[in-house]
């Protein structure tokens, strides 16, 4: 057996949010993934951005792919819905499921060889529908759960621990969301949680397709020197651009690091974004500069981390569908069936 | 002078023309005007991969009696093709009738003794009266089905008033067609002798108040009716245009009055594995889903189906079969895909399959399927074809119960979760083999669940235990049996004297087989028959099968599929089993069946099958 519970048994010291919960009312099972692994901070980061957004536990829905960073849905929001679908395809389950119920917060958690490798093509069809939700890809560069072979993520010219370069031009992941037409676009870093806690919040608030990438280095695989994806690698090479402050309208996030200046992006339902600048100027609303910046980052070998791009009124998958503003899956027979009166009509204009 | 076929109301009329010039309106033009004079007919496009320029061909079977399957052979060709002229002037029936254009003259070596030859100069009338290219194209059309009408007697007014129907406001189209069936009308009038064609349509009163659709039509308003709110779909022939015509059904009936907004979502995905992606989410999350596709759509969607299956996931599948394998022959029709969809994927697996006969059932099959599996909480396939799907076709009205309401199976709620019911994903509570589930976001403390493709306990968590497994799988087939017991039931046929043979059947063979037990009952042949309208099989299949000593399968594929089922399906003695197989791609004729039928009944009341056995 994997399958590990928590006591059920909270603290009653422990502090609840507005929805009334505790932080470990967002968590899950004990994770089974190696000591180390970035993708617990992952999980970790989730259940902190899930408890201060003060989403209720249950009206989120976490799917995912096959594969160690699939698996990590059962070790956070334990009373949420979970749907570990196959491999490459979660997109178009979550898509089905957000189609079925738009009130629903949408999580789906993928790696890089789930999402880059053999479901590439659902991964760009889903940004490109502009379904709501936060997709997470836990990058590490390399297949874990099959011990150790590079994944499309891996950098040209990256050492696997066998000491063989890699020779494939890598896949940005970052680039095609951009590319695709997701709305709002970051990057981050597991060892990174208080830029990724508030990139979390932001993307679970924004109301359209919104995807991280976030880099996690595998300590089994691909955390020794050579790898491009390893813990010193990314720390040395990790070139932030900026951290979110603070969502306006929600409550502010304490941050830790060092006061840059702040810039504000609006967003279409009135909140504000605001952007503390930790260098260059940079402005995540222009699509065609967030490019040039990632694809020069790429270059000359930095991890460009932070809100990359972001359209402050992004139009999701119902928008364009038009659907109803009630979730399909609660229309009842009089909404659905049109009944044995119209049929006759159908009927009279078949003869 | 040659013999000349001579019939009233039951020949069989076909339209040799290219893809793209206009013709398919034309010759449906012809078969509805027939149909609005009480007569049946059915009509069947037989058409090219191609959307200009190579041969189509349309068939019209006239039938006083109602025989809705194919015939096979021509009494009149309409050679409108130069490029087919000779295989299309090769397959009129001796006695039979070339229509064709004469403006041009033609060697005698083009045409055959044994005919009767009928020349029109279509492109002359049309040219002295139309100088526009397209016009003269489309006009050309309308001006045979003139022609045509006087030969065999329609009523011009019907046509005039399908032509009224059709360009309803638009009084200039309405004006200039009729104009064009008249030029038609007259060359002929004037021209031709009026029995110079023994073949003709006498108004009659046998079409009553049936319906004339597609099948494809048919199954997307069954959609509609059945409450489906999500359709995920990519283009393949010959089922596209279900998914089209659900938008179109549901841009009439399910927008709201007041905001305009859509009681439904339908999305054209990148390919088949998004598709049934979709669906899964969707029916995951609690709305009835559906996707239309043909075989090849199927063979990319098996590790999904694999998935619903395992994890229990309703899911709609139609599935318009076409001729395989491969790409196979993409507008021609098979019932090929029983195996790939009733065991796909990897692993022990089967499936809940449909076999409608007609479009009435397509309509009926596909509402049923949206309870089924919901009710099942697994994939269930509509198994159609491209006979049935693609070709219009006369059936009884659509029927909708008033009091039916959408039946969406064993679903917990909020209120059974805090009135303490216990809750286990996967745990048989009634017996049925049915489990309980939950839809996403239901309670915010009870009733959450980790859905998955790998093994669970009856509580949804993960297990790789051998008993664990073994329970589940168990499971599983006791809801096997289940489906068997509440899918649509087989349909018996007796025979008046009392018989050892029988004959089992499924799908878009019905009307053929329906006239071949008359031909084999005429011919002192008798059988009574069963219609197989589901898999897995009703008790009663089986009980038929032991009624029989020996039972034919009429299928139309190479491998005799249905067969193969039920062999495994209920270990029976294959050589009891006799099959009946046609699978050149055109529909299965009873002029097939019957022949094929008594020729191997004649082999085996020289021997019986108990002699051979004991010597």
């Amino acid at each position: 057996m994997t399958y590990i519970a928590k006591p059920r048994l909270h603290h009653p010291s422990l502090i609840k949010n507005k929805a009334g919960y505790t932080r470990r009312d967002y968590e899950g099972a004990v994770s089974t993934l190696c000591a180390g692994c970035g993708h617990d901070s992952i999980s970790a980061a989730i259940i902190q951005a899930s408890y201060e957004l003060d989403v209720l536990p249950h009206q989120i829905a976490k799917l995912s792919g096959i594969g160690c960073s699939s698996k990590a849905p059962t070790y956070f929001l334990g009373a949420s819905h979970g749907f570990n679908t196959v491999h490459g395809r979660m997109p178009s389950v979550m898509t089905g499921a957000n189609l079925a119920n738009k009130n629903l917060v949408y999580m789906g958690v993928s790696g890089d060889g789930d999402s880059a490798s053999i479901g590439l093509g659902q991964f760009a069809h889903i940004m490109r529908r502009g379904v709501n939700m936060t997709y997470i890809v836990m990058n590490n560069g390399v297949y874990g759960l099959t011990k150790g072979q590079f994944s499309a993520t891996a950098d040209k010219g990256s050492i696997s621990k066998k000491g063989v370069a890699n020779s494939d031009e890598s896949i940005d992941l970052v680039s095609l969301a951009i590319l695709m037409g997701a709305t709002f676009v970051g990057r981050s870093f597991s060892g990174d949680k208080h830029q990724l806690v508030p990139l979390i919040k932001a993307a679970m608030d924004h109301k359209g397709a919104a995807f991280l990438d976030v880099i996690s280095p595998c300590v089994a695989f691909n955390n020794h020197p050579g790898s491009t994806k390893s813990y010193d690698y990314v720390r040395e090479h990790n070139e932030a651009l900026n951290r979110i402050d603070f969502i306006e309208s929600r409550d502010e996030i304490t941050t830790s690091y060092d006061p840059g200046t702040l810039t504000t992006v609006q967003q279409h339902d009135g909140s504000l974004l605001r952007l503390r600048k930790l260098g260059e100027d940079y402005d995540p609303s222009n699509k065609v500069a967030a490019m040039k910046r990632v694809q020069e980052g790429m270059q000359d070998g930095e991890v460009v981390t932070g809100l990359l791009y972001v359209d402050p009124s992004p139009k999701d998958l119902h928008h364009h569908l038009n659907t109803v503003d009630a979730a399909l899956n609660t229309l009842n027979d009089a909404d659905l069936c049109p009944g044995p009166s119209a049929l006759d009509r159908i009927n009279a204009s078949l003869r | 002078m040659p013999q000349a076929i001579a019939a009233v109301n039951d020949f069989v009329v076909k339209f040799a023309n290219v893809n793209g010039s206009g013709s398919a309106s034309a010759n449906e033009l012809f078969a509805r005007a027939i149909l609005r004079m009480g007569v049946p007919v059915s009509p069947r496009n037989i058409f090219p991969s191609n959307i200009q320029g190579l041969p189509t061909w349309y068939e019209v079977r006239v039938t006083e009696k109602g025989h809705l399957g194919r015939r096979g052979g021509v009494d009149m060709m309409v050679a409108m093709n130069p490029q087919t002229w000779a295989e299309d002037v090769k397959e009129i029936e001796p006695g039979g009738y070339l229509f064709y254009d004469s403006t041009k003259p033609m060697p005698a070596s083009m045409f055959r003794e044994d005919i009767n030859i009928v020349g029109v100069p279509l492109t002359a009338i049309t040219n002295a009266t139309y100088s526009d290219a397209r016009q003269r194209q489309l006009f050309k059309n309308i001006i045979y089905v003139g022609a045509l009408s006087v030969l065999l007697d329609i009523d011009d007014n019907e046509i005039k008033k399908l032509f009224g129907e059709q360009f309803k406001g638009k009084e200039k189209l309405l004006d200039s067609n009729v104009k064009a069936l008249n030029l038609g009308r007259d060359w002929v009038k004037q021209h031709v002798e009026a029995d110079q064609v023994k073949l003709k349509v006498r108004a009659s009163n046998n079409v009553g108040d049936r319906i004339f659709v597609e099948g494809n039509n048919a199954a997307a308003l069954g959609a509609v009716y059945g409450g489906a709110t999500v359709c995920a779909w990519y283009p393949i022939t010959p089922s596209s245009s279900l998914a089209e015509a659900f938008q179109a059904h549901c841009k009439k009936l399910r927008h709201d009055k007041e905001t305009g907004k859509a009681k439904y979502a339908i999305v054209q995905a990148e390919d088949e594995l998004a598709s049934i992606g979709i669906v899964i989410g969707a029916g995951w999350n609690g709305s009835r889903a559906f996707t239309s596709t043909s075989g090849p759509g199927i063979s990319l969607m098996t590790e999904f189906i694999g998935l619903a299956s395992f994890a229990e996931v309703p899911a709609v599948i139609v599935n318009v079969q076409r001729g395989g394998p491969s790409t196979g022959m993409p507008t021609r029709t098979q019932q090929s895909d029983l195996l790939s969809c009733a065991y796909a994927s990897n692993g022990d697996t089967k499936h809940v399959l449909l076999f409608p006969e007609d479009p009435g059932e397509c309509f009926d099959f596909t509402a049923d399927a949206l309870d089924l599996a919901d009710r099942l909480q697994t994939p269930v396939f509509v198994m159609t074809d491209l006979d049935i799907g693609m070709n219009h076709r006369l059936c009884k009205p659509f029927h909708w119960d008033e009091q039916r309401v959408i039946d969406r199976g064993k679903v917990m709620t909020a209120a059974d979760l805090d009135a303490g019911k216990n809750f286990g994903r996967y745990l048989d509570v009634d017996g049925d083999g049915i489990p309980f589930r939950t839809y996403p976001g239901t309670h915010p403390t009870k009733g959450a669940y980790f859905t998955r493709g790998t093994t669970k306990d009856e509580y949804a968590r993960y297990s790789e235990e051998g008993a664990v497994y073994v329970r589940n799988m168990e499971r599983l087939q006791k809801k096997f049996h289940t489906a068997a017991r509440i899918a649509p039931q087989p349909i018996r046929y007796s025979s008046p004297k009392p018989t050892r043979f029988g004959v089992i059947y499924f799908g878009s063979t019905n009307p053929s087989m329906v006239e071949s037990l008359e031909q084999l009952e005429a011919s002192g042949n008798h059988v009574n028959a069963l219609r197989v309208r589901a898999f897995p099989f009703a008790q009663s299949v089986e009980d038929f099968i032991h009624e029989h000593d020996r039972v034919f399968i009429v299928e139309q594929n190479r491998d005799a599929q249905l067969r193969t089922m039920l062999m495994s399906e209920f270990v029976l003695d294959g050589r009891k089993l006799i099959p009946v197989l046609h699978y050149d791609g055109t529909p299965i004729t009873a002029r097939f069946i019957t022949a094929d039928i008594e020729k191997k009944l004649g082999q085996l009341k020289v021997v019986s099958f108990e002699k051979k056995a004991a010597s």
